[in-house]
This record gives structure tokens, sequence and C-alpha cells, in this order.
């Protein structure tokens, strides 16, 4: 078999799983929990370095970004406005041209606002970004945001934490159907079913935080989620069955005694 | 000291006094901040890391320091 490769942004991966580094009781078990889950893209936020207290310890220095790539994101970010000035200051930080646009428009249940995330995406391909977006499943909006440039468009299974699952499975099924660019379920996995289940319905990855670290052993939970898509991903190649409601015996009539 | 020779600025939030003449790169080394692993703002404009020495701070200016942490 041909290996199966994720192309984003004409970057090549061998994983399906995208992490976000968020939430984790340090910065340990973050690393571990990354190098666990086979992980070769993580997300990563933007925020002010402490200047009164230094002894804090550094993201980069448990996570090296030569080795495991950094997609800052704009977590946070509740108008274009601000999710441009945090993607130009992470392209600032070391030349990050791939980042991960993400304004928010609730505060509650933290969905997208898609005009000012339709607004940011056609700013940053202009300036030279590759960007994969954090989206609703809409697929009208989503084709506005592949016809805009965007790099990867990643609806949200269910609001970001919840672990809810995918609730709109038609129009991710829709979505799939319409999508060129790489299309990544972003929020909203829960178990490592939920993941497995995107990566049947033909998501080329998804990406997952709260479930791993917030789960009672996010170590386990990090290799569970590695072998889901993993999994999910070769079944969605392998050409599954046609469910059928009759039964069909799996051992042949011929020679029964 | 004089107070005439010293200005107001804003570094991440945080009211700092220090002399006139003081440049992004006496502030950087001050707060011992490693230049590689950050971006810098002043006045809301990405300021270009190797100028750092060129660039010398006026009263109320508004700077930002910042760099990647774990997020979602």
């Amino acid at each position: 078999m041909k290996f199966d490769i994720l192309k984003i942004a004409n970057k090549n991966f061998k994983s399906r799983l995208i992490v976000g580094t968020g939430k984790y009781k340090n910065m340990k078990e973050c690393a571990e929990a990354i190098k666990i889950s086979g992980a070769e893209i993580v997300t990563v936020a933007v925020r002010r370095v402490n200047i009164t207290d230094r002894s804090k310890p550094l993201l980069m220095d448990y996570i090296d970004p030569k080795k495991i790539m950094y997609l800052p994101n704009t977590a946070g970010c509740f108008t274009s406005k601000d999710a441009l000035r945090t993607l130009r200051l992470a392209r600032e930080i070391g030349g990050w041209k791939i980042v991960k646009l993400e304004v928010l428009g609730d505060k509650k249940n933290l969905f997208p606002d898609m005009i000012e995330t339709l607004k940011s995406t056609e700013v940053l391909t202009k300036e030279g970004f590759k960007v994969m977006v954090y989206c609703n499943d809409d697929p009208l909006m989503c084709k506005r945001l592949e016809n805009s440039g965007a790099s990867a468009i990643m609806p949200l299974a269910a609001p970001i934490g919840s672990g809810l699952g995918i609730q709109n499975k038609t129009n991710i099924k829709i979505l799939r159907h319409q999508t060129k660019v790489p299309l990544i379920i972003d929020a909203g996995i829960g178990k490592a079913s939920d993941a497995v289940e995107a990566m049947e319905m033909g998501c080329d990855a998804v990406l997952i935080n709260t479930a791993i670290a917030k789960a009672k052993n996010p170590f386990q939970m990090a290799e569970s989620m590695k072998y889901a898509v993993i999994s999910g991903r070769k079944s969605f190649l392998s050409g599954s069955i046609t469910p059928r409601l009759q039964g069909s015996p799996s051992s042949p009539k011929k020679g029964l005694i | 000291m004089n107070k005439k020779n010293k200005i107001k600025i804003v570094v991440n939030g945080r009211l700092l006094t220090v002399n006139i003449k003081y440049s992004l790169k006496n502030l950087v080394e001050k707060l011992k901040t490693p230049i590689n692993k950050v971006a810098i703002e002043l006045n809301e404009e990405i300021v270009d890391k190797k100028k750092l020495n060129k660039i010398f701070l006026k009263n109320k200016d508004k700077i930002e320091i910042v760099h990647f942490i774990g997020g979602g």
C-alpha cells in the first residue's frame, strides 16, 4: 500500500492526530502525552511573557519546535483585529506561517464568529499565511473559507472542550464531499470512538486537546486517540462492507456434517 | 534621583520607570527575555528584533512581549 500521507499547505505528515497543549497539569505531563500520541503538530497559544516571575518553565523547553510543528492559534480572540494581531506576533516569534485561526463569537458555547473568521482568513492569506480555520459545520461558510484560500477547514464536532462527539453528521458528510483542502474535525471529540467516527467519515485528521489533557489518565488516552485515528483512517481506506439487515454466515455451508 | 531623567513605560500591562535614553535592548536585557522565543510590540507595532538597540523608549510607551504557551 502507498504510504498514507497527510498534506497540509505542502507539508507532509504521517500522523493524522493533531493535539493541543493546553489544560495539562504541567509541561512535563503535556510533553509526555504528546510524545505518546505520536502527533507531529501541536497547537499553541500566544500570551504575555510573565515579566515578574521568570522561573516559570517555557513551552519551548519541553516541546522542541524543530521536532514537532507548532501551530499558533488565536484562542481567546473575539474580533478579526485581535486574531490578526496575535498571528502576526506568532509569525514574528519564529517565522510561523501555518497558523490556526479561531475567532470566537460566544463566550459560553465558544462557537466561532464566522463573519469575523472569514474576514480574517481573507486578510491572512493575502499576507502569505497558511490558515487552518476553526469554523462551524455550515457547508456554505466552509466553502467561502475554502474559496478565500484556507489551507484546512476545521469544523467543530461539538463545542470546544465539551466531549460530545460529532453532533451533525449530515453536515460533516456534506463537508467531506465538497472540501478539497484537508478537512479536520477540530473541537468536541470526547472518546476514542468519536475520533474513529470522524476518520471513518473520511475526515483527513482530528484535533484533540481536552479529551486527552483532562482524561484521568492522559497518557493512556493519548495512546487510545493515536490508535483510534489510525484505526478509523484504515477503516475508511479499506472500503467497508455495505450494512444489511439479513445475516450472512461467515462459515461455508459446503462440508457441513 | 532626578525625576526628569526618568520615563514611565507599560510592559505587559505593568508600569515600569526607566531612565531616559533607554532602548528596547536595555529592557529585554533587564527582563532577561529569551529573545529568540518571543515577539515584541511597541505601541501595537511589531518590532524588528534585530533593531532593538536602535529603538529608544519614550514616556507612556506601551510594550508587549509575548511567547507561546500551552493552548488548544
